[in-house]
C-alpha cells in the first residue's frame, strides 16, 4: 500500500504582487519504507511541497487544490487540533539549517524530551532517559544529552536533529536539504545514517535536495521539479540512465565526474522564471535547447514511458 | 616549473595560532592557555595566472590560510611574500598591497549591503582604496567591472538592489567588486557553494576566462574536491592546519597517495550512477584543534595508522616532481 500519494497539489502563496504559484498541480507518491528524491534547482517548490504534506505553510500560503494521502488518511481534513497529534508521529521534517534549528538555551537532551512529553505519555525524566536513546541510535555518545547547543559541532547538530525528528517513530521522515551545509565527509556519515536508520525502522523517506549527485546511493525513486511542476519520475536508473527529459539532462550534467574526464560541465543557461508570471506552454522552454513552437503554447501532460518513468515533455511520445 | 622565481604569493611556514580567551581566575592558574593552531606550518606558493586550491575539512584552517595572505588575520610566525618581496607591514604598505590582492566570499546572501544600490557596492574598494576619479570614470570603471563579471548590460543592473538578483547575479556583483581595482590574486573562498549547481558552472568558466584575460591568480578554497580539480592547476589537501599532499590537480585526482585524499575521494558522489552497497566513510570528525596531537595529526582517524605515526610527525616529502606528500606510508 502507499504511505504516502499526493494528488494534483496545488499550493499557492499570496503576495502583493499577485498569486504566486508555488506548487502546482503536482503528484507523486511514496511506498513504506521507500525513499524518494525530490530534487531542482532553488525556488523550483520543493520545501513548499514538503510543508504542504506536514501542513506546515507559512499564513502567506494555503492548499488550493488537490489531495494528500499519508497512511490512508487524508492529511487536508485535518483541523489544527488533530494536525498538532499527529505531526511527529505520521511525519517528522529534518530542516536545512541545522546550525539555527536548535534553541540555543535549552540542552540538547531537553528539546529532544520536549518534543516527546508533547506527544506521548511519558513524564519528563522518562523522555530524557529516551532522548538518551535517541543520541546512540545517532551515534552520539549518550552523555552529551545534557550539553548545549553550542557545544556541539555542525555535523553533531544534524545528528540531534535526525534524534529529535526520530522521538515518536514517524512512518514517514521529510529531510529539507539535510545535508547542504556540511562538508562532504560529514555529509557521507549523515546520509549513511539516514539510510541506515530508515532500513532498520522501515520508515518512508523523501529526501529533498538540489544535489542530484547524492541521491544514486540513497533513494530509490526521483521526482525533479522545475518552476512548480513535476517534470520526470522514475527509479533512480530511469532517471540516471535513461532521462527524458532536456531538464533532467542538463541537470545531471551539471556534476563533474571525478573518476571521468575533466571538463568544466555546461550548467543551464538562464534562470528558473518567475513563478508570479510563468512562461506559457511548456515551463523549461525559454532555456530549452529543443524547444519548438508546440512547446511555447502548449502545456505537455504527463505520460508514462514504461514502469514507473513518467515524463511531461512534447519531445516524449507515449510508448503505451 | 620554477615555482619560487615566477610566485606571486609565497608562503614560508606560516603559522596562525589563536589564544582561547579564559575566564578571570583561570589567570591565576599556573596552566598555560590553550592555544588554537587553526594554521601550523604551512608553506605554499601561487605563480602568476595559476589557480591553487586548497581542500580540506570544516576546521582545517584553510579558510584562515586565505585570510592570513590578505593580513586579515595576523600570522604568528612565517612569513608572506607578494610579487617576491615581503608583504609591508606599516599602513601605507599595506593599503597597496590590498589593492593587488581581493577577496571572495562564501555568501553572497550575507556579503552585499542590502541597503546599497549595485552601482554603490562595486565603486566601494574605489573609496577604501582613496582612489579618486571623476564621476565619468567612475562610472566607467563600474561598468566595465560588472560588464567583466558577465552582467551585461551594465545599465540593467547599476541601480538595483541586492534583494532583487539571483544568487549567480549576487556573487557575480561580488566578484565585481574584486575586480574593480584590477588585481593579481584573490582568494575565492567557497566562492559556489552557495550556488546551484546549474549556476556554479557559469561562476567557475567566469573565474578561469577572468584568469586567462588578466592573468589573475586564485587561491580557491573549496571543500568539494570535484570543484578543486575541475578548476585548478595544483591542488593542496590541508588537515587541521597542515598541508597533506600537495600536487598537479590531475596527479592528486587520480594519484592521490595520502590516505585522507584517498578518503576524501571515496566520499565523491558519481552523479548519474547508481552506487550499489556502502561506502568507505572516515569515522569521526576532524578534531578540536586545541588539543595538542602527538605524531601525525591524522594518525587519530586514519585507517593505515602505526606506531610511529603516533609518535613521530611526517615531513612532506616530494615523491615526484611538484608531487609532495605527509605520510610515512610513501
Amino acid at each position: 500500500m502507499n504511505l504516502l500519494e499526493v494528488r494534483n497539489l496545488k499550493t499557492y502563496f499570496s503576495t502583493t504582487k499577485g498569486m504566486l504559484k508555488a506548487v502546482d498541480d503536482v503528484s507523486f507518491r511514496l511506498e513504506s519504507g521507500q525513499a524518494l528524491g525530490l530534487v531542482g534547482e532553488s525556488g523550483c517548490g520543493k520545501t513548499t511541497s514538503a510543508l504542504s504534506i506536514a501542513r506546515l505553510l507559512p499564513k502567506e500560503g494555503r492548499i488550493e487544490g488537490g489531495e494528500i494521502f499519508l497512511d490512508g488518511h487524508d492529511v487536508l481534513l485535518d483541523s489544527e487540533s488533530e494536525l498538532r497529534k499527529r505531526r511527529w508521529r505520521d511525519v517528522s521534517i529534518i530542516f536545512q539549517g541545522a546550525m539555527n534549528a536548535l534553541n540555543p538555551v535549552l540542552t540538547v537532551g531537553e528539546q529532544i524530551a520536549e518534543a516527546i512529553v508533547l506527544h506521548e505519555r511519558l513524564s519528563k525524566e522518562e523522555a530524557l532517559k529516551k532522548s538518551q536513546e535517541l543520541l546512540d541510535l545517532v551515534e552520539i555518545p549518550r552523555e552529551r544529552y545534557k550539553r548545549y547547543p553550542h557545544e556541539f559541532s555542525g555535523g553533531m547538530k544534524q545528528r540531534a536533529m535526525i534524534a529529535m525528528a526520530l522521538a515518536c517513530d514517524p512512518k514517514l521522515i521529510i529531510g529539507d536539504e539535510p545535508t547542504t551545509a556540511l562538508d562532504v565527509m560529514i555529509q557521507a556519515q549523515i546520509l549513511n545514517l539516514l539510510e541506515r536508520l530508515r532500513r532498520e525502522r522501515s520508515m518512508g523517506m523523501i529526501l529533498i535536495t538540489h544535489d542530484l549527485s547524492i541521491l544514486g546511493e540513497t533513494c530509490d525513486h526521483i521526482a525533479v521539479m522545475y518552476a512548480g511542476k513535476i517534470v520526470e519520475t522514475g527509479t533512480v536508473t530511469d532517471i540516471f540512465e535513461h532521462a527524458r527529459h532536456p531538464y533532467t539532462d542538463r541537470l545531471i550534467r551539471c556534476f563533474p565526474n571525478i573518476h571521468g574526464k575533466k571538463a568544466i560541465p555546461e550548467g543551464i543557461e538562464g534562470y528558473p522564471p518567475n513563478l508570479l508570471d510563468p512562461p506559457a506552454g511548456c515551463r523549461f522552454h525559454p532555456r530549452c535547447e529543443y524547444a519548438f513552437d508546440r512547446c511555447r503554447v502548449e502545456e505537455p501532460v504527463t505520460r508514462h514511458v514504461g514502469g514507473e518513468h513518467t515524463v511531461a515533455c512534447h519531445l516524449v511520445e507515449e510508448t503505451r | 616549473m620554477n615555482q619560487q622565481k615566477d610566485a606571486i604569493v609565497s608562503v614560508e611556514d606560516l603559522r596562525v595560532h589563536f589564544e582561547v580567551r579564559q575566564g578571570f581566575f583561570s589567570a591565576f592558574s599556573k596552566k598555560e592557555p590553550p592555544v588554537v593552531r587553526a594554521v601550523d606550518g604551512v608553506t605554499l606558493s601561487v605563480g602568476r595566472g595559476e589557480i591553487l586550491s586548497l581542500v580540506g575539512e570544516s576546521g582545517s584552517g584553510k579558510t584562515t590560510v586565505g585570510k592570513a595572505i590578505l593580513q586579515l588575520v595576523p600570522p604568528t610566525t612565517g612569513t608572506v611574500s607578494f610579487d617576491g618581496a615581503p608583504v609591508p607591514q606599516d599602513r601605507q604598505g599595506l593599503h597597496a598591497f590590498r589593492q593587488c590582492a581581493q577577496m571572495i566570499f562564501q555568501d553572497p546572501y550575507q556579503s552585499l549591503n542590502p541597503r546599497h544600490y549595485i552601482s554603490d557596492i562595486v565603486a566601494e574598494p574605489l573609496d577604501v582604496a582613496g582612489i579618486d576619479l571623476s564621476a565619468d570614470v567612475r562610472d566607467a570603471r563600474v561598468r566595465e567591472a560588472l560588464e567583466q563579471a558577465g552582467l551585461t548590460p551594465a545599465d540593467d543592473y547599476l541601480y538595483r538592489y541586492p534583494y532583487e538578483l539571483s544568487g549567480g547575479q549576487r556573487q557575480r556583483v561580488v566578484i565585481a567588486g574584486a575586480l574593480i581595482l584590477k588585481p593579481k590574486f584573490i582568494v575565492a573562498d567557497e566562492p559556489v557553494s552557495m550556488l546551484d549547481a546549474s549556476i556554479r558552472t557559469g561562476i567557475l568558466k567566469l573565474m578561469l576566462r577572468l584568469r586567462d584575460e588578466q592573468d589573475i591568480a586564485y587561491l580557491f578554497i573549496t571543500h568539494d574536491l570535484s570543484l578543486a580539480w575541475l578548476i585548478s592547476d595544483r591542488i593542496a589537501i590541508m588537515y587541521l592546519g597542515k598541508i597533506m599532499e600537495i600536487g598537479a590537480a590531475e596527479e592528486i585526482i587520480k594519484r592521490g597517495l595520502h590516505p585522507y585524499t584517498q578518503a576524501l575521494m571515496a566520499v565523491m558522489p558519481v552523479p548519474g550512477q547508481v552506487r550499489e552497497g556502502g561506502r568507505t566513510v572516515l569515522e569521526g570528525e576532524t578534531p578540536n584543534a586545541a588539543i595538542r596531537i602527538e605524531g601525525c595529526k591524522f594518525s587519530g582517524r586514519c585507517p593505515r595508522a602505526f606506531d610511529r605515526c603516533r609518535k613521530e610527525e611526517p615531513e612532506l616529502v616530494e615523491v615526484a616532481p611538484g608531487h609532495s606528500v605527509a605520510c610515512f606510508l610513501v
